[in-house]
């Protein structure tokens, strides 16, 4: 089985290509790059991706998938579906399910399933903490065995430091790492939303960004004292992207990721209490917006990631202070991203990086690269295309999108996995 | 002259024409709280609903009072926000309620923005009675209303708003409002009991009671809720009591003719002492009498009732 993508502007970070030029696959596997020598083998299948921009497959390292427990909000056919729509060839989902992923039943469920899907490929995060209690450490070994990539409470912050510490180095010593959800609970309490001018005339009680900050300080101190890696999810404040800069100039092991809401929307967006904008962290100033922005153009921060956290009109359509945190995002993320580039923030190679090249390399995936041997997972991106988002329209279960009536430009119109087209819209 | 919305969700966002004109309609409509027969047709054939999904005795009463002097049919309407929570949500409620037709429905909920659900799915006009921290427009207006009876003007005056603010809806729509109509407003309290950024709304912050009220033209004090704040915001009520409460010694720090007000009810001893709360200062039930007239005056203007 051989298929060319011919003429498509090719953007590999992982071997500083950005030229236009064909990407041939063969059984899978990507087996030359340049021009197809159009010889006495003809491909068995074509791509004409004149004017389009050809990736090494996007990674959302960061997402819900909700099954099980929760198959209501989402599936993992669903949410991988939703994935392949949004251009991503593999995603990797968080273990805040019911039952918790804290043992590897779960986690070959999550990879037994995504694989009859056959749509994405699913990369299991499994707990750091047992039920995500924060007590006792999750079977690392033997969840890396049965495929969890990295480790994480997400949704919950890991309090007791005394664990974390050990949990990243047990994870270091697998040759994987832990993902932190960095909140002090004493400082977020109640806290339903950024807390600043808009909270204090909302009348709703904040989340000051030190919240987020103070756990970012300490994951930082325990990688520099361990020596083990940590990720930082879902950054979102201007504190926590200085702490993570200065950390990683002194040579601290330490990744981060962002959410595209966060360089998108700030807080002003909560204004009319709409649960759309409710998530964890919450949307904050537009100093941290700015923050934020600025951290993904000096690779401060690392990856952006959808934090895609399904949830259904039950735990949505109610009053803002009842309403569940989280926003979906697989198949609006490459857009918002897009308009980075687009205003000149980011590059496209700086974009590809964010979005498949780093969290391929955090998460040490054989992924995010083009190059000759590797599996064939591919995106096929129109930079041009002009769309309004519209959640009815969308693959996931949920509807649960602050982004509703924007208009943005850029999509994924073909998604390529082990070789198979799993997406087309053109 | 009418109001710009169909509702009414806060002072935030309500013009100083606005504000005059409730308070100028609330004046015309006292006398008839005084009349031997104190009712008159005006929204006769309105139906007024009051949804109250958090507990409140005062203002609901107050309401009702309110929409029958108006010749209104007022409907109440009590659930608990737990049962909310659970089982039925707010938007069935709406849902249902709006089936039955009402012109006006009056909502008190414990969680901000819980009216603005409503405003956007219903056609009726919404009065916000209170929601969450945020906002609670009808009490500010009855505030003012009290204040410019007794001052013959708003503009200019001094205003110190002393207690919990963090937690505080009528401390909220109170600062809108007053800063709307042109008066200093002073807030007094603990610091955690200021939410941040609060001197943004163009008021000035004061941690020391004296410092608050000095030469003030009123001063109000809000209540402390024993259960909520002390046990995790405040060392205890005595200490409370000690800094913030408004006695005879303290209130000499205002001016001679201050007036003393409360959206009660109040705890005495607490932050304000009793021989305060009863002097000749106070004016706390006027409040009270006053909320008819605001209410009514609302009611009618939202209710598109004739004389």
């Amino acid at each position: 089985m051989k298929l060319v993508i011919n003429n498509g502007r090719v953007i590999d970070p992982s071997q500083d290509i950005d030229a236009v030029m064909d990407v041939v696959v063969t059984d899978g596997v990507i087996t030359a790059l340049g021009t197809d020598p159009k010889d006495d083998n003809p491909p068995d299948e074509a791509i004409d991706a004149t004017g389009m921009v050809v990736t090494p497959g996007l990674i959302d390292m960061h997402t819900h998938l909700r099954e099980p427990g929760f198959e209501y909000k989402e599936t993992i056919l669903s949410g991988s579906a939703a994935a392949v729509a949004g251009g991503f060839t593999s995603i990797a989902c968080m273990a805040n399910t019911d039952p918790v992923n804290d043992t590897r039943s779960v986690t070959e469920f999550i990879i037994q399933k995504a694989r009859a899907a056959g749509k994405a490929h699913v990369y299991p995060v499994a707990a750091v903490t047992r039920g995500l209690e924060g007590s006792i450490l999750a079977e690392f070994g033997d969840l890396k065995d049965a495929g969890a990539v990295a480790f994480s409470d997400d949704g919950n912050p890991v309090i007791d430091s005394g664990i974390m510490r050990r949990a990243v180095e047990y994870a270091a010593s697998l040759d994987t790492c832990v993902i932190s959800h960095c909140e002090d609970r004493g400082l977020s309490s109640e806290g339903l939303m950024n807390e600043s001018l808009v909270s204090t005339r909302l009348g709703v009680q904040g989340i000051p960004s030190i919240a987020e900050d103070i756990m970012v300080a300490r994951d930082i101190a325990l990688a520099e004292y361990t020596g083990a890696p940590i990720h930082i999810a879902h950054v979102s404040t201007a504190g926590a992207v200085a702490l993570i800069d200065a950390a990683k100039s002194r040579g601290v092991k330490v990744t981060a990721e962002t959410a595209p809401h966060y360089f998108t929307l700030s807080d002003i967006a909560v204004e009319h209490f709409s649960t759309n904008t409710k998530m964890y962290p919450p949307l904050r100033s537009n100093g941290d917006v700015n923050a934020v922005k600025k951290g993904l153009k000096t690779g401060v921060i690392d990856v952006i990631a959808s934090d895609h956290a399904p949830h259904s009109s039950i735990e949505k359509d109610v009053e803002f202070e009842y309403a569940a945190n989280g926003i979906i995002g697989l198949e609006t993320s490459l857009a918002l991203s897009l308009s980075l580039v687009a205003e000149g923030f980011l590059s496209l190679t700086q974009l590809v990086a964010l979005m498949s090249t780093n969290p391929a390399r955090i998460l040490r995936l054989p992924k995010g690269t083009l190059s000759t041997g590797a599996d064939a997972d591919i995106t096929i991106i129109d930079t041009e295309v002009f769309w309004t988002i519209n959640p009815d329209d969308f693959i996931s279960k949920s509807r649960n999108c602050p982004f509703t009536g924007m208009m943005v430009t850029g999509k994924a119109v073909a998604t390529i996995v082990n070789g198979q087209i799993v997406f087309r819209a053109f | 002259m009418n109001l710009e919305h169909k509702d009414l969700l806060g002072l935030e966002h309500v013009s100083r024409e606005e504000i005059s004109l409730i308070l100028d309609t609330a004046e015309s409509f006292k006398e008839i709280s005084t009349r031997r027969i104190k009712k008159v047709p005006t929204l006769r054939g309105k139906t007024v609903i009051n949804l109250f999904v958090e507990p409140s005795t005062r203002t609901r009463t107050s309401f009702e009072i309110a929409g029958k002097r108006l010749s209104a049919d007022v409907i109440n309407f009590s659930a608990s926000a737990s049962s909310f929570v659970k089982g039925e949500t707010l938007r069935d409620t709406a849902q249902t309620l709006q089936s039955m037709a009402p012109d006006i429905i009056v909502i008190r909920h414990s969680a901000a923005g819980a009216p603005h659900i409503l405003a956007r799915l219903l056609d009726s006009s919404i009065i916000n009675a209170g929601d969450g921290a945020h906002e609670h427009p009808t009490q500010a207006l009855l505030d003012m209303l009290s204040i410019r009876e007794r001052k013959g003007r708003l503009e200019g005056l001094k205003v110190a708003i002393v207690g919990d603010i963090s937690h505080s809806r009528v401390a909220r729509s109170n600062i809108f409002g007053m800063t709307t109509m042109g008066m200093n407003v002073a807030i007094g309290g603990p610091p955690m009991m200021i939410p941040r950024d609060l001197e943004k709304l163009g008021v000035t912050v004061h941690n020391r009671l004296a410092d608050a009220i000095r030469d003030a033209d009123v001063v109000m004090m809000l209540r402390i809720q024993f259960e909520r704040q002390v046990s995790s915001l405040f060392p205890s009520i005595r200490e409370y009591a000690h800094f913030y409460s408004l006695t005879r010694d303290t209130i000499t720090l205002a001016r001679d003719d201050v007036i003393i007000m409360h959206p009660g009810p109040i705890n005495r001893g607490v932050e304000i002492a009793p021989d305060i709360a009863d002097g000749p200062s106070s004016i706390i039930l006027d409040q009270v009498t006053n909320g008819v007239a605001v209410r009514m005056a609302l009611l009618y203007l939202l209710g598109g009732g004739t004389e």
